[in-house]
């Protein structure tokens, strides 16, 4: 069965100056990752797995890429005559969406049109594959106004102002502290969010007419003692990118055959635009190990321990070892990679050598010529 | 009232494609999975997408749910068009009667109705057994400039070969003599591809003519093109260069596999100008584990690699187990081949299980009696037990016990 009560929201656009330069020239939900999707993939697929059939994406500025990425939502089945995707890009400029809560007091029109009864709110910093039907059904179950999905473990260090959550046995939330000195494992809210479409709406309003407008403070710590907010754990794969290290960490984690099937689950699959390259191309003479390879590529040389998107092409008698190298990236023959991200279409020439280490890799932007 | 199209192609896909056996038991050989991710129809309908032609009648008899499925509303082609596209165009049920195909005339005889909506001056006849890459715009602008009344696409076959095709024997303009349908002693090497450029309102009265008249078998081969030519049509031979071939037999569909392979084939399917559209499954990509030996292989997205692949093409989703070896083979999508197992010139159709040791297939330097050596084939969704033997050469169609 298609469709249900609950409509989604991705900010898209959040976080982006934790990884500046992989988002220089696009939003974050545009950024790359895992060898085929962009960041965007995530909630979104994970929306449309658990039904949900209007899903807005707002995005604020460099978004070209990320609406190339999207066209029609064909890809995710959002193509829709009855909802489906909606891109919202700011109505006239960018001050409008200068936070999460005037973002969405300037959405009003889009949230007051809509019938749904919940709302999901995601950003796109976290990489999971989470059901919003199971939010939802504990969120029925528990009487929730607002449930916050969280993860315990220790705070990534960059996190812009996490928010640390505390609850009473019955998984209600008794505490929120923002920004906490906390060492060791805690449970801390990944942005993912779900509450009564109408209550979100009374809530922006308030905040604006108070001009009270930081949506974590004003909203999730402002009004938890009065309202009934509860915590939902997620407990599978889920790392929050918050610094180059972690995406190139992310990537890397890949690797692992119990991630690959938590993330990319048969039963929940992660969908994307759709390219029609040929199967990857192994030469003569190459060898690769451990590593994960997207269609399109032509493998001459060596890969050791890689995320290789589609389209990239490995010279002979070169050897890469712990990069990720994005699409249609082609590096030549005899060159040797260890520790670099490599940003796509860019060209690598012959007998070339570049390394960063594991706690800060190098990284080569966008169509750049080395 | 349909917008004109100048050109309208009509895709034979009915036939069985028996010499395929397992391979065809279930779907239509223009459905045969190929290439890692593409199956054969792919070719002939992204040519006509490439080539500019919006309308495409797509004609199934055998088989042709799994076809059907696949085709679905011509997305993947771009041939989703609001008034032209792909259809698929299957027999059905007449005032006078109901009729199946009888011949591939007659295929075109009975759709008739879906041509002329287009109003077209010229149609294009295609096949879909072959893998190929081919602009048909050119030829029909070689068929406009000869204002030919048919033209057949003939490719340079070597003279040893020749008696295995239907040869056009021509003059020096190009234009058609003789026909000889697998001649003992070919005179010339212009071997017909089964494409055809027709003028609409010729192949129209022919078509009618040839219904009418009794003992005809209604086929294009047989029957209309002879008749054309002993009435004095105009009807000239497009010299095609390039890579094609039949994949209607096993050795044919391996080697054609197998050329994908060489970095000398003309057929480059990352070509931007000419890509070869198909349906794209929605996996992650590919995993090479630790200790895997991948060598000259095409592998596709979601394939999870643990043991040695070596000159083969794997389709999306296989599992290629630790200690397994799989070599000059093709390995459908989703098959599992477990630890251990070997497979050799081998052909695995999709969603089969290789059992721990099992072994399939040899190679030929290893059987005395060559008679014996060809590519073993297993059929779809089977269980190949553990240690189990298939012989080389062997159609597997049911589940093989494990042996202790």
């Amino acid at each position: 069965m298609r469709g249900n009560n609950i409509m989604g929201i991705i900010f898209s656009n959040l976080h982006e100056d934790l990884i500046s330069e992989l988002t220089d020239r696009r939003t974050m939900g545009a950024v790359p990752f895992g060898g085929r999707y962009r960041l965007i993939d995530f909630p979104l697929s994970n929306m449309v797995n658990s039904g949900i059939n209007k899903i807005g994406v707002l995005t604020k500025s460099n978004y070209q890429s990320l609406i190339d990425h999207l066209g029609t939502g064909k890809a995710w089945d959002l193509s829709r005559k009855r909802d489906g995707l909606f891109i919202l890009p700011p109505f006239a400029n960018t001050s409008e969406y200068s936070n999460r809560l005037t973002t969405l007091n300037s959405i009003m029109p889009f949230l007051k049109n809509s019938t749904e009864e919940y709302v999901a709110i995601s950003d796109c910093d976290a990489i999971c594959n989470i059901d919003y039907k199971a939010i939802c059904s504990k969120h029925l179950e528990n009487g929730a106004d607002i449930t916050l999905v969280y993860k315990r473990d220790q705070l990534p260090p960059k996190l812009h102002d996490p928010a640390v959550l505390s609850f009473d046995s019955r998984g209600k939330v008794i505490d929120i502290l923002i920004n906490p000195n906390i060492t060791g494992s805690c449970s801390y809210y990944m942005n993912i969010m779900f509450i009564k479409r109408e209550l979100l709406i009374e809530l922006i309003n308030k905040c604006i007419s108070k001009n009270t407008l930081n949506f974590k403070r004003d909203i999730i710590q402002g009004e938890y003692k009065n309202l009934n907010v509860y915590g939902y754990e997620f407990d599978g794969f889920a790392p929050i990118i918050t610094s180059m290290s972690d995406y190139f960490n992310a990537n890397m984690q890949l690797m692992n055959r119990e991630v690959r099937h938590d993330l990319f689950r048969g039963d929940r699959p992660i969908y994307t635009k759709i390219r029609d390259d040929m199967p990857a191309k192994y030469g003569l003479g190459s060898k690769v190990t451990n590593s994960l390879i997207g269609n399109g590529c032509n493998i001459e040389g060596e890969v050791e321990n890689c995320v290789l998107f589609k389209g990239v092409h490995i010279g002979k008698g070169t050897k890469v070892s712990n990069c990720v190298i994005m699409q249609d990236t082609k590096i030549g023959s005899d060159c040797n990679l260890s520790y670099v991200i490599v940003d796509k279409d860019v060209v690598i020439k012959n007998e070339r050598t570049l390394a960063g280490f594991l706690s800060y890799p190098v990284y080569i932007s966008k169509e750049s010529t080395v | 009232m349909y917008p004109k199209q100048e050109v309208v192609a009509m895709l034979l896909a009915g036939g069985q494609g028996s010499r395929l056996g397992v391979l065809t038991q279930k779907l239509a050989k223009p459905a045969v999975p190929y290439g890692g991710k593409y199956r054969i129809i792919d070719f002939p309908l992204s040519n006509c997408v490439n080539s500019g032609i919006e309308a495409v009648g797509v004609l199934t008899q055998y088989q042709p749910l799994v076809l059907n499925e696949y085709i679905g509303s011509g997305q993947p082609w771009d041939l989703d068009s609001m008034n032209s596209g792909v259809r698929v165009l299957s027999p059905y049920e007449q005032v006078k009667g109901a009729y199946w195909y009888s011949g591939t005339a007659n295929a075109i005889y009975q759709n008739i109705n879906y041509i002329d909506r287009y109003n077209p001056d010229y149609v294009v006849i295609l096949s879909g057994d072959h893998i190929y890459k081919m602009d048909y715009s050119k030829m029909v602008a070689f068929h406009k400039e000869h204002k030919a009344d048919c033209t057949i696409a003939v490719i340079d076959v070597p003279l040893a070969e020749a008696s295995r095709f239907g040869i056009m024997n021509t003059n020096p303009d190009g234009s058609i003599y003789e026909f000889e349908e697998k001649p003992k002693q070919p005179k010339s090497t212009n071997a017909s591809m089964g494409i055809y450029v027709f003028s609409w309102d010729k192949l129209r009265k022919y078509l009618i003519e040839d219904e009418e008249t009794e003992g005809s078998s209604h086929d294009f081969g047989k029957d209309v093109l002879p008749k054309m030519l002993a009435d004095g049509q105009r009807m000239f031979a497009y010299q095609f260069q390039g890579y094609w071939k039949d994949v209607g037999t096993i050795d044919s569909l391996w080697e054609s596999n197998m050329d994908l392979l060489d970095p000398n084939t003309p057929l480059d399917l990352n070509d931007e100008s000419w890509k070869i559209y198909s349906s794209n499954p929605v996996v992650p990509p590919q995993y090479i584990a630790d200790g895997a030996q991948v060598q000259n292989s095409l592998i596709a997205d979601g394939c999870d690699i643990s043991g040695s692949v070596d000159f083969s093409v794997l389709f999306n989703n296989v599992v290629v187990k630790q200690g397994a070896v799989v070599q000059d083979s093709i390995i459908m999508p989703g098959s599992v081949i477990e630890e251990g197992a070997v497979v050799q010139y081998a052909i695995v159709s999709e969603n089969t299980v290789v059992g721990r040791n099992a072994v399939i297939g040899a190679r030929p330097e290893d059987i005395e009696d060559k008679d014996k050596w060809g590519i073993a084939v297993i059929g779809d969704n089977l269980k190949i037990g553990e240690n189990a033997k298939v012989a080389p050469k062997a159609m597997v169609s049911t589940d093989i016990e494990g042996v202790k």
